[in-house]
């Protein structure tokens, strides 16, 4: 038989295939904070370089769509002789992507701490490294936490784009099923019901933390 | 060592200018169609009916927590089972007025709720005719608080219809295919149209920022 129908083995196929729409976006996650941190340090840095550098990286992530930089990462991959590879290719992508956003959602938490939190370090002889360490980003952190979190629900949709470079994630699972059973209305309202339970928690968590924490600065 | 031939890009050059030329329409189209519906929903959801507010409340948290991609599959391979078979353009202006018209809704009605009543009650004291009140006091503010956060929504609803390529509607990112499809030179077809997507976010916002500046100046101007 060349159709199948839709039945239960079907669903859990696309349900399961959400592990890996989940360790996508956890390797983009922890990637690009660490990458983020960095762009965000240096957009806010004293020296001019690092500043442009960061400045030209978030312009361009921001300004061009997550579907060209996966293509870019993609096909780029084989100009510096690496083979072809939609998982490589996906978390580089992604990671990528997310390091901008996340730098300039950072940048702005660390430009909220009032300057005389820096003044008052220097004064008390902590350079930069423990200045920030002790002072700042701790302070920042907290406000962070709220924008954080919601760019981790955009992340996660965006992982739904690796499936057009073969990466087989969600949406993609659902895509394969839906060749096979030709019930697209069943396949990819499951798919995004999975998205959907995925992404809401967060999404409710992120503006009940912001009400949170406008209500505790709002005094 | 890898060759960079960038000959036939530039020979489908004209193909990705027309491209973008059909992204900024499908952008405009969709913002305006969308911002119809924002408005809409946002009536709806600040003085609708309870069950109105609701089925606006289920919209835009399902939209929102959802890819744009499968909405798109859902629109495009999903909705001919219930009878409604759209061509891949009209499709994918309809997943796109549907997915900026959730966002939207939260922007427009934070501009309905950014007027103050006593501002209202000031411009009455002041003797201020009905239609100089809803000019200079409701819809200068409230445009000024909702234009950066809409304008920022377009550029992001610019680089979303990228997407739309995949059910293989028209846009820049369709005509990038297919000049990669004809010449085999990926790399340097996607640069090239990645760049055109920056050149066209960054010639937006400038722009945008234009725009604001020339409107919104403090003190209003007459």
């Amino acid at each position: 038989m060349l159709i199948r129908a839709f039945g239960w083995p079907e669903f859990w196929i696309i349900v399961y295939a959400a592990r890996w729409t989940i360790a996508l976006s956890a390797i983009a996650f922890i990637g690009g904070g660490i990458g983020g941190l960095v762009i965000a340090l240096a957009r806010v840095s004293d020296l001019q370089l690092p500043r442009l550098l960061a400045t030209g990286f978030i312009r361009i992530f921001q300004g061009t769509p997550l579907l060209m930089q996966l293509f870019l990462v993609f096909f780029g991959m084989n100009i510096f002789g690496f083979a072809i590879n939609p998982w490589i290719a996906a978390t580089i992508a992604l990671t990528l992507h997310a390091s901008a956003f996340l730098g300039e959602i950072w940048r702005g938490c660390i430009e909220a701490i009032p300057p005389g939190q820096k003044e008052a370090a220097t004064a008390l002889g902590l350079r930069y490294f423990n200045r920030m360490r002790y002072v700042i980003l701790p302070q920042a952190a907290r406000i962070a936490v709220a924008p954080t979190v919601g760019f981790l629900v955009q992340l996660i949709k965006g992982t739904s784009l690796a499936a057009i470079i073969g990466f087989t994630e969600l949406t993609r699972q659902g895509q394969i099923i839906n060749n096979a059973t030709f019930s697209p209305f069943l396949v990819f309202g499951t798919v995004a019901a999975v998205y959907f339970i995925l992404c809401w928690p967060l999404s409710v968590l992120a503006r009940r933390m912001e009400l949170k924490f406008s209500r505790a600065t709002a005094r | 060592m890898y060759n960079f031939n960038f000959e036939p890009v530039l020979a489908g050059f004209n193909q990705l200018l027309l491209g973008a030329w059909l992204t900024i329409q499908l952008s405009v189209g969709a913002m305006l169609i969308g911002l119809v519906v924002s408005i809409f929903c946002a009536w709806g959801k600040t003085s609708g009916p309870t069950p109105l507010r609701l089925v606006i409340d289920a919209y835009i948290e399902i939209i929102r927590n959802t890819p744009f991609l499968v909405q798109i599959f859902f629109i495009f391979f999903g909705l001919p089972s219930l009878g409604l078979r759209l061509s891949p353009n009209s499709a994918a202006l309809f997943a796109l007025v549907v997915n900026f018209g959730a966002y939207g809704t939260e922007i427009i009605r934070a501009g309905i709720e950014s007027v103050q009543k006593g501002q209202v009650e000031a411009g009455t004291a002041l003797g201020l005719s009905k239609v100089q009140i809803f000019r200079y006091i409701i819809m200068k503010p409230a445009l000024r608080t909702v234009y950066p956060a809409l304008t920022s929504q377009f550029i992001y609803l610019m680089l979303n219809t990228s997407v739309v390529s995949v059910i293989s509607a028209d846009d820049l990112a369709a005509a990038g295919n297919d000049l990669q499809s004809a010449t085999f030179a990926s790399f340097e077809v996607y640069i090239t149209v990645t760049l055109i997507y920056l050149v066209m976010s960054i010639g937006f916002s400038a722009l945008f920022s234009v725009i604001e500046k020339r409107a919104f100046k403090y003190p209003l101007s007459r």
